[in-house]
């Protein structure tokens, strides 16, 4: 299946439901936040056209294009730059810069018609030239894009006609709609590229307006905008990663919003309160307990099985997120109309656990290292996951590393024997066909079915086939599914229009404003 | 015996006493998480309450007194242990080359940001209480080579040493067997004090992450735990950071105490 | 005095320098590839070996040190990878936060210890000085993040007086003078509680001195003593306090701002080791340890001049 595709036919149903399930907070106070908005207005109180959002990290620079820091893509995307296509709030697939398209018999060539009009915030012109110059850029051979892999299958791109460029593929690849709309792929103009680390120019309803390194960074309203208005005159993005400072800021009122709060502990306190909303929204985070499966004991799929049934994932997700995260049995998103619930293969059971440690000649247990990154999931669901392990005998030897070391030391050096990550990329379960990704797991009937999958475009059979895929990866215990990665929104109770979820990373303020 | 010293006294034996007992009991076990038990007031089964994870914070305190007290003390020793012999070192060389050097090694440590110094060990090394000890120590060794060097130096001048001198003894020799005793107060004293400095150093690294690991408690590491928690749950703040006030306070007020006693023409460096 | 000045020279010199091979060292042994953590997991190997190449993390060591020691002795301190700025611009941003930080955080340690330790000392053995003594112990002991948390929670959060933290920048001074407010509190109590001890002991020191016995005898009252003879000869090792207080605070204030979120100059370095910005790191510890150096090598000098008996290496 396609979920691009259907996102283009507007399926809109299956989604909505899981946020309403697990929104049914929120909505008491959209009611409530609905009324007061009703009052503020009627009694004549000014409408106001400035925001302030906080985030929790700052974009080391303003290129979305070569770097892979999200904080890049959650201050600019939809804001500042657009692709040829976008993500709505629901992770549909919906129209960018390109209006049109059509695609031939083969699946080889796309012809996009460009929206007319359209120009950078310099005042030069967006066309086709802009989209070919982005588009090579990002594929060439000294790119330093951290997505290239999204452009691997364009063989050549041409242009048609001032408003038409045309894109050829070597292979068919169903997900190119879906992979041009990632802020990765975003138009740049060769006029402005130089100094876009800086002063980054897109086409977007924002213009870059301000950066106070450590600080803020401000956009201003695009009055030249092709699209339609959006109702804020200013933004302002704080960067606020320390959770009690984020706790205090929001409490002081210092900000409106903050996207992605990062402690879930305070967030009944703010629901509590009439200021505030909170939105509790999902992402495409699934995290894991990865296990280096060419390392031993990690190597015998029954000390794998071991593992998943001395965790006991309700505890983490109350103690390390405060009740914030969806169970996963698998390596796919539950929020996703394909997801096959396998959460009874890895049930909670420290007997079995034990047994199975003792079948595959481990009675005692063993000793490993959990290696945690930074991220508040990791560190506090390491620690309880710690205990969980030890009450079945298998001791792990703690060390919590920055990024930096984890990237070096786990994921390039494959040198640990249990870590905690989640994998924010949309629909990434092509990970597990990679034998030299981090976690080593090689299945040539995995590659497979993965491979069948990317031949195939129907919807019906892209659906079993992913089935398939999620049911070998669950059955062969690669790693400890344990949560879908949730997203809290804090936000002044009268603001409307801000994304509970986060198919992508982003701080969409397009259709946001203060009440009505 | 003045008021400074038995306080002082009471206060360092309290949590020493409380971390040697670590060893052999603890109400609870830190190392079984409680969940559906969090953040309960003190009171009741768990004396000071439990934090976010269940775990009793009373066993917590003991533990990570156990942690402090164990950092700085090594730290402390190895600060001693390479600073006095240099600063005899330099005393008994006094005037020559390898006495400026080893005086401009000293500075050149004192000049460098301790804090940042300690983040880059461990960001080369690793975060561990080892790591934090190394750290720590580092920053000991110029105190005590400084000071062992200015008490030593006037000592020289003296009939008796000149007498030693003259009967063939080395300069090692006299160094160990008739300067030391004479500045053994002095390091007493600044040895309590750098004590406590220690204490509130392995504090302030293991608040930012970068000390004791999981599931080895540790005081700091509570303190930034619980930050997040201080409007909810203000106990799981409040005592960390009582138990290292307290500590430090019992150690400063000892070494004050020791100095009144021992000899108060004792001139303490408090960096 | 010439001689004295040009040995104090030569070792200056030689500090820095050994200074810089040991800072170039640590920094180079770090592990982690900042190329591979800039571009993220997904990045290829290709993309990670340009990025590299661009940021010429291949070339030999020797070199890359001559050419960092070159560029900074003309005031050229690096290019930042993560940032895409020079990093003395980077610095030159940040430090408008940490230096009137530190200096804000002085003068109210100063203002405080000064007339706490002069009253503690007038009145030794006294209730004050007891009452003085025991606040200074309390000043000395308490964990400045922890007093710091303290202060968020009564003043931005429950009374709103002031902002949690972030700082608006020097456009509108007052605000900017507000925002740095809690975090100079935080800096100044345990820094006030020293130099309040200090202060005391000082001019302690300097009562029991025959001089003063002089200018009893003379005529002058207990008072007029301690003004006008015993306060200026104690404030030598005061001063000496303050300034090494001084540097400690422009680096050490890390941990603070970080609570406050200050864009100062040690968050700047602690967000740099994380982020593997090997030349933001390098170049920011070398200017403090410059500052610092300059710091004592002026004070040397100034005492020098001042007091001949110190020129001989005491």
């Amino acid at each position: 299946m396609n979920p691009d595709l259907r996102g283009l036919n507007c399926r809109p149903g299956s989604v909505n439901t899981i946020i309403n399930k697990q929104g049914a907070i929120m909505h008491h106070f959209k009611r409530f936040a609905a009324s007061t908005a009703v009052v503020l207005c009627a009694s004549g109180a000014l409408a106001q056209d400035s925001i302030t959002v906080a985030i929790q990290l700052e974009p080391p620079n303003l290129d979305p294009t070569s770097g892979a820091a999200q904080a890049i893509d959650s201050v600019l995307y939809a804001n500042v730059f657009e692709g040829l296509t976008r993500f709505d709030a629901d992770g549909a697939i919906i129209r960018g810069l390109a209006q049109s398209w059509d695609i031939s018999e083969d699946g080889l060539t796309y012809t996009f018609n460009l929206a007319a009009g359209v120009t950078f915030h310099d005042g030069t012109t967006m066309d086709a030239e802009d989209v070919k110059f982005s588009l090579d850029r990002a594929r060439a051979e000294d790119s330093t894009n951290a997505q290239k892999a999204l452009f691997a299958d364009i063989a050549d791109v041409t242009v048609i006609g001032p408003l038409v460029v045309q894109v050829t593929l070597s292979k068919p690849n169903g997900m190119f709609l879906f992979n041009m709309a990632w802020g990765d792929a975003v138009i740049v103009a060769p006029e402005s590229i130089d100094t876009i680390a800086t002063n980054p120019v897109g086409t977007g309803p924002f213009a870059f307006a301000n950066w106070v390194q450590g600080d803020r960074l401000e956009l201003a309203r695009n009055d030249s905008y092709w699209g339609a208005a959006p109702a804020l005159e200013t933004a302002t993005f704080r960067f606020i990663s320390d959770p009690t400072a984020a706790f205090a800021a929001m409490m002081a009122e210092d900000v409106d919003v903050f996207v992605g709060f990062p402690a879930p502990e305070n967030l009944p306190q703010f629901a509590a309160d009439p200021r505030f909303q909170v939105l509790n929204g999902n992402t495409e985070g699934e995290t894991i307990l990865a296990m280096n499966n060419q390392r031993e004991p990690f190597d015998n799929p029954l000390v794998r099985r071991a593992v998943t049934h001395a965790i006991d994932r309700q505890a983490i997700i109350d103690g390390a997120m405060f009740g914030q995260g969806t169970p996963i049995g698998t390596h796919f998103a539950p929020h996703n109309p394909d997801y096959v619930d396998l959460l009874a293969n890895s049930q909670f059971d420290p007997e079995l656990s034990r047994s199975l440690l003792a079948e595959a000649g481990l009675p005692d247990g063993f000793t490993t290292t959990l290696k945690l990154p930074p991220p508040s999931y990791a560190r506090r669901g390491g620690e309880i996951i710690a205990s969980q392990l030890r009450a079945v005998g298998i001791e792990t030897e703690i060390t919590n590393l920055e990024w930096a070391q984890w990237i070096e030391e786990v994921f390039t050096n494959k040198d640990f024997g249990l870590s905690i990550v989640s994998h924010t990329e949309p629909m990434d379960i092509n990970i597990y066909a990679n034998p030299d990704y981090y976690f080593q797991y090689d299945n040539a009937d995995f590659r497979a079915v993965l491979e069948d999958l990317n031949a195939t475009t129907d919807p019906a059979g892209r659906s079993a086939l992913l089935a398939q895929a999620q049911t070998i990866i669950s059955e062969d215990y690669v790693n400890g599914y344990l949560f879908q990665l949730g997203v809290a929104t804090v936000a002044r109770a009268e603001i409307t229009g801000l994304w509970v979820n986060q198919p992508t990373a982003a701080v969409d303020l397009t259709g946001v404003s203060w009440g009505s | 015996m003045s008021r400074n010293l038995i306080i002082g006294a009471c206060l360092t034996v309290l949590f020493t006493g409380l971390a040697a007992l670590s060893f052999l009991w603890t109400p609870y076990d830190i190392e079984v998480l409680d969940i559906p038990n969090r953040l309960l007031t003190p009171g009741g089964a768990h004396l000071l309450g439990t934090d976010h994870f269940g775990r009793d914070i009373l066993s917590m305190v003991m533990m990570g007194a156990r942690t402090s007290i164990a950092v700085a003390l090594v730290a402390v020793g190895i600060g001693m242990g390479l600073g006095m012999p240099l600063g005899l070192w330099a005393a008994a060389r006094r005037g020559s080359l390898l006495d400026d050097v080893i005086m401009r090694g000293n500075d050149l440590v004192f000049a460098f940001p301790s804090l940042v110094i300690a983040i880059l060990i461990t960001a080369v090394f690793g975060p561990s209480a080892v790591n934090a000890i190394i750290a720590i120590g580092i920053f000991n060794i110029p105190v005590f080579a400084r000071l062992t060097r200015g008490a030593a130096l006037p000592l020289w001048e003296r009939d008796f040493i000149l007498a030693a001198r003259v009967s063939g003894k080395g300069a090692a020799r006299i160094s160990a067997e008739h300067i030391l005793p004479n500045i053994a107060n002095l390091m007493i004293v600044q040895g309590t004090i750098q004590f406590s400095l220690g204490i509130l150093a392995e504090a302030a690294l293991s608040y930012i992450g970068l000390g004791a690991q999981p599931p080895t408690a540790s005081w700091g590491r509570m303190l930034a735990d619980a930050q997040t928690l201080v409007s909810i749950a203000p106990h799981v703040a409040l005592i960390p950071g009582f138990a290292i006030l307290l500590t430090v306070l019992g150690l400063n007020l000892l070494g004050d105490g020791l100095r009144d006693w021992l000899d108060p023409r004792i001139r303490v460096v408090r960096t | 005095m010439i001689r004295f000045t040009l040995g104090r020279l030569v070792s200056l010199t030689a500090s820095l320098i050994v200074a810089s091979i040991v800072i170039f060292a640590v920094v180079e042994v770090i592990p982690g590839d900042p190329a591979a953590f800039m571009l993220g997991v997904n990045a290829r190997p290709d993309t990670i070996a340009a990025l590299r190449a661009e940021m010429g993390l291949d070339e030999p060591l020797i070199a890359r040190y001559a050419a960092w020691v070159g560029g900074m002795v003309q005031g050229d301190f690096g290019m930042s990878w993560t940032y895409k700025t020079p990093v003395a611009t980077l610095i030159a941003d940040r430090i408008w936060v940490s230096l009137p930080l530190a200096i804000y955080a002085l003068a109210l340690s100063t203002l405080v210890a000064f007339p706490a330790g002069i009253y503690a000392a007038s009145r030794r053995g006294g209730a004050g000085d007891t009452a003085i003594m025991g606040a200074t112990q309390l000043g000395v002991a308490i964990p400045n993040f922890w007093f710091a948390m303290i202060l968020v929670l009564v003043f931005a959060i429950n009374l709103r007086w002031f902002s949690a933290g972030g700082f608006p920048g020097w456009a509108d001074p007052w605000a900017a003078i507000k925002a740095l407010t809690l975090p100079a509190i935080a800096l100044a109590l345990p820094q006030a509680a020293i130099l309040a001890r200090v202060m005391r002991s000082s001019l302690l020191d300097m009562l029991g001195e025959d001089f003063m016995r002089t200018a009893r005898a003379k005529g002058l009252t207990h008072r007029q003593a301690l003004w006008r003879h015993a306060l200026r000869n104690a404030l030598i090792p005061v001063l000496t306090i303050i300034g090494l207080q001084f540097s400690f605070l422009l680096a050490g204030a890390i941990i603070i701002e970080q609570v406050f979120f200050l864009p100062g100059l040690g968050r700047l370095i602690f967000q740099a080791i994380s982020a593997r910005d090997l030349i933001v790191v390098e170049s920011v510890v070398m200017l403090l340890v410059f500052t610092v150096i300059m710091v004592n090598f002026i004070v040397d000098l100034t005492y020098a001049a001042v007091d001949p008996r110190l020129r001989a290496r005491a």
